[in-house]
């Protein structure tokens, strides 16, 4: 049940903030804050105490599963599909439940002063992605999946479309038509998964455990998969999918950046990790190599694309799409290093992304221009921010002793024992990395401040917010052993063959 | 006929008492109000009246009306239609017209035909329930709307839709003529010919299912049957667009389904042929025409033809499917595109009145904001156009997927999700429109004094949407009972 009151206080806190709105500007955000806070103590105890919580391997329901389960659980939905309620977090689910929790309130503390109209609407869409992206790390039945993965679209929409700045109703539809489209495929590949599996068995199921292990046609299989992985990689996203990202990204609030960079991007990973090559273990293996190089030239196109940006919000979601890149090769090399480094990847990814595109959004929100072009000379104006800056950027180029450097240098050591050559052009993807990032700090924070922008510093908000991800990093890179423990079980039951 | 019968016949004798009632009234007290509610009430007693007295099911009742769990509930969408529609055209022509009251006569003339339609059996039947609905269309469509701009457009839609309908009605007619040819019989169930049948009297039966079918493609305004569609329902008052786009389609649907899996019409492979090709081109073409659109009505209207498309998939699929699961996903999709059609139509009529159509897409800017009922229902319901999930038009989709997966039939699934892909631009381009910020000259809200019953409309069905979407499972046991039947 825990994971459902986990989604349920955020449903009913997003409706709760709407509603609160007719009392005050100020408190829908109170609302939703308690709400989050809420969740976030849940999963703490998750993590921390779970016996506190009552939880035990008692409550473990039998699915036929295999693996480490924390939490179980099973109720019937719609019957006369076979698609029933299943919600479950192993390892991989729970450290992504907490990156979601956790960025989400990040992305609170980024729209705390920036969302002044209509604020009531704003954060019950807040809540409603979050509690929908809950949802997709811990639903167990396809059917429940699908759904969710649709549940966090919607209010991302109107996120984007409400809030978002000059161009948002291109960028809005773009992002919603990209993902519906690849969702509705993906649909349809369930549906004759299922189908398939009920001509073997003459069971209707939509179960998660049950579906594993269907026997299927060979090239079928690969249609199969190809519709599961379009869904995921656009959601990823992977070249050539990927660019509905930097338009939505440059033009949502930063909050809705904050929430698509650091936790949208990953259900597409963790969709890859959890369901495409689970279900489609052959044609996965034959599609490998393609999966790979696709990863590669993500990474160095993206760079490369982002190297030539103008616009600071556009070239962060293109170093995202590289960084993501890093994720793809990391599940298509499916050996322990590798995996394990796309998961770090994901994480570490999570926290610098959402940060930088703090930093866009706030330099953003004080000067009213994306544009490299006009900046220069911040430090001096604001240097709590620049320094902020200059972090995250050092630890999404990958500086040892952060996250980011963890899971690269693992994806890259998986991949090298795949394929020398992908592993190789992958690395260079390093290397373009910091002539990108060194631009960013060059053109905004130093030299001379050309048009004479007065920048406020941090507020103490944004400074809490920098700070909690910071640790975050360190503690990732210093010691990610955390992380890698709880994710083992979870990649041992995959059949990921750990030395 | 027997006691058991005229039970079964209790509705429709209700619906026609109603009528005359109604009528009578008329003829000594104009009085909108009065009138209305007894409208109101003789519908509300005829849905309610199969709950008091258990009809006997499945009944033929004389050769031409099979009463069973499926007649009963497209009689009950029916009548629900003709609830929602006398609630909203009280607000809409009240104040503007002084002669309203032969209005509701004709509504319920239209709803006994709906009811006939559902309950057919026999080709008599069908061409009764269709003439009825479609004579008391005409009429109904010429009402006048009293804003200058639109003031001769119902007149012109009523015109067309009695040209276009004359010519498919014979179309049809001439249809019926050539299987009676052939087979000696007008009854659906006897219409399947021997195995030993001669090939002239095949060929009979084939062409005369083509003329049948395209009659009814003109009905459920399928492409390219569909030219009269954006016209006629732009033309209308909004009332009559509603009416006309769910009780005409939701009993011509179930009577068409009926007719095709009875008679075996999917032997042959060439109508199946034809009807996905209509299927497919309506699916396309239907979302395509509505992204050029700046009237909220003709978006509405190219969106039904998709929708229409959507609806045949499942039917299609009867040729490869158990007849009981094509009829099961039928119902439950007409059913949630019968929910949507009315609560989309229903706030533009809430909207609008007969002197003030709000029509054009650029009037709904901020109504979000304006008015926070209107606008929450109104988006809830093109997303459920849209078929996202929560809403009953998820689920509905989901149905013909399923549906669509174990026929087998690929290449209109694939038309499926293109045409879905298209339709998402227009609605959430209307969604994002009503997102926007108010505009100066757009401040007050449209809708501030609208009465009870059509607000109940809209709740009922906003609430109905949500719950066939969020737990559809009792609603599917229901349809799981009156798909039995095939």
């Amino acid at each position: 049940m825990i994971l459902v009151w986990l989604m349920l206080i955020l449903f009913v806190g997003g409706i709760g903030a709407w509603l609160a709105e007719s009392r005050g500007a100020e408190h829908p955000r109170a609302v939703a804050l308690g709400a989050i806070l809420l969740d976030l103590f849940l999963v703490i105890m998750m993590l921390v105490a779970p016996e506190a919580i009552g939880l035990s391997p008692d409550t473990v329901a039998q699915l036929g599963q295999n693996g480490d389960w924390l939490v179980l659980m099973q109720a019937d939905w719609i019957p006369r599909f076979g698609v029933s309620f299943i919600f479950g977090v192993d390892g991989l689910s729970l450290l992504l439940v907490a990156l979601t929790v956790f960025l989400g309130l990040v992305s609170l503390g980024a729209a705390w002063g920036e969302i002044k109209e209509r604020s009531g609407f704003f954060y019950f869409n807040l809540l409603w992605t979050l509690a929908g992206v809950i949802g997709v790390f811990t639903a167990l039945d396809l059917f429940l999946f699908f759904f969710f993965w649709e549940v966090m679209l919607i209010p991302m929409y109107f996120i984007i479309a409400i809030w978002g700045h000059e161009n948002k109703e291109y960028a809005s539809m773009k992002f919603f038509i990209f993902t519906q489209v690849s969702g509705l495929l993906m649909l349809l590949c369930i549906l004759v998964l299922v189908f398939l599996h009920y001509q073997n068995t003459g069971v209707v199921t939509f179960n998660y455990f049950r579906l594993l292990g269907t026997e299927l046609p060979a090239g079928l299989g690969m249609l199969l998969m190809l519709g599961f992985f379009a869904a995921f990689a656009t959601k990823l996203p992977a070249v050539p999918i990927h660019n509905w990202l930097p338009d939505a990204h440059s033009q949502a609030p930063t909050a809705g950046s904050v929430i698509l960079a650091g936790i949208l991007l990953k259900t597409g990973a963790y969709g890859l990790i959890r369901f495409t090559v689970p279900l489609f273990p052959e044609a996965s293996m034959t599609f490998a190599p393609v999966g790979m190089a696709l990863g590669v030239i993500g990474i160095l196109y993206a760079a490369k694309v982002a190297f030539g940006q103008n616009d600071l919000k556009r070239l962060i979601a293109y170093t995202s799409i590289s960084h993501m890149g890093f994720v793809l090769v990391g599940v298509y090399s499916w050996n322990a290093q590798a995996m394990q480094g796309a998961i770090m990847t994901m994480l570490a990814h999570g926290l610098s992304a959402s940060a930088l595109f703090m930093v866009a959004g706030g330099i953003q929100h004080r000067i009213h221009t994306r544009d490299m072009d006009k900046m220069g000379g911040f430090w001096g104006a604001a240097p709590q921010l620049s320094f902020m800056a200059l972090f995250f950027t050092v630890a999404a180029v990958g500086l040892p002793g952060l996250g980011n450097f963890i899971g690269e240098f693992l994806v890259l050591l998986g991949a090298f024992q795949v394929s020398v050559t992908q592993a190789a052009f992958a690395t260079l993807g390093l290397v373009v990395a910091a002539v990108y990032s060194l631009i960013v700090i060059q053109k905004v924070f130093h030299g001379k401040n050309k048009n004479h922008y007065e920048l406020a510093d941090l507020s103490a908000m944004e400074f809490i917010c920098f700070a909690l991800m910071m640790v975050g990093l360190v503690w990732m890179g210093m010691y990610p052993q955390t992380m890698l423990d709880m994710a083992e079980p979870t990649l041992r039951s995959l059949n990921v063959t750990f030395p | 006929m027997s006691a058991d019968a005229l039970i079964d016949l209790l509705q429709i004798i209700f619906l026609t008492v109603t009528t005359v009632v109604v009528m009578v009234t008329a003829g000594f007290k104009r009085d909108h109000g009065l009138i209305n509610a007894l409208t109101q009430a003789g519908l509300i007693g005829s849905l309610l009246i199969f709950v008091f007295i258990k009809p006997i099911t499945p009944l033929q009742v004389t050769p031409l009306l099979l009463i069973d769990e499926y007649s009963l509930f497209f009689s009950a969408l029916c009548i629900i239609a003709g609830i929602a529609v006398t609630a909203l055209a009280y607000p809409y022509f009240e104040r503007h017209n002084e002669k309203n009251e032969e209005f509701y006569i004709l509504l319920l003339l239209g709803v006994i035909g709906g009811v006939v339609l559902s309950s057919s059996s026999h080709f008599a039947s069908l061409f009764i329930g269709m003439e009825m609905i479609g004579i008391s269309l005409y009429a109904m469509l010429a009402y006048p709307v009293h804003s200058n701009k639109v003031a001769k457009y119902p007149l012109e839609a009523a015109i067309k839709y009695l040209v276009m309908a004359g010519v498919a009605v014979g179309v049809l007619l001439f249809g019926m003529a050539l299987i009676y040819v052939a087979t000696g019989s007008l009854s659906f169930d006897q219409l399947a010919l021997p195995a030993d049948a001669t090939q002239a009297d095949q060929l009979y039966v084939l062409i005369g299912f083509m003329m049948v079918v395209a009659g009814i493609a003109f009905k459920l305004s399928l492409f390219p049957f569909h030219m009269w569609t954006p016209d006629v329902y732009e033309g209308a008052p909004v009332p009559v667009t509603t009416f006309l786009s769910t009780l005409s389609k939701a009993a011509m649907a179930a009577a068409a389904l009926r007719l095709l899996i009875a008679a075996e019409a999917f032997d042959y492979p060439q109508l199946t042929v034809a009807m996905s090709l209509l299927a497919a081109a309506s699916m396309i073409f239907g979302n395509l025409l509505a992204l050029m659109q700046s009237s909220v009505k003709r978006m509405l209207a190219y969106s039904s033809i998709a929708h229409m498309g959507y609806l045949l998939v499942v039917v299609i699929a009867a040729a490869a499917v158990p007849g009981n699961l094509s009829a099961e996903s039928m119902t439950y999709y007409m059913t949630a595109y019968f929910l949507m059609s009315i609560a989309s139509f229903g706030v533009v009529s809430a909207l609008s009145n007969s002197g003030k159509e709000m029509d054009s897409i650029s009037e709904y800017q901020g109504l979000f904001w304006r008015n926070t009922w209107l606008g929450t229902v109104m988006a809830l319901t093109l997303l459920s156009l849209a078929g996202i999930p929560l809403t009953a038009g998820f689920i509905g989709k989901f149905y013909i997927f399923t549906t669509g997966v174990e026929g087998q039939l690929w290449f209109l699934l694939a038309m499926l999700i293109l045409g879905s892909a298209i339709g998402l631009y227009y609605y959430l381009r209307l969604i994002y429109v009503m997102m926007l910020p108010v505009r100066d000259d757009l401040k007050d809200d449209p809708a501030a004094r609208l009465p009870m019953g059509a607000n109940l409309t809209l709740a009922a069905m906003i609430a109905a949407i949500i719950y066939l979407g969020v737990y559809p499972t009792q609603f599917i046991e229901t349809l799981q009972s009156l798909a039995g039947a095939f």
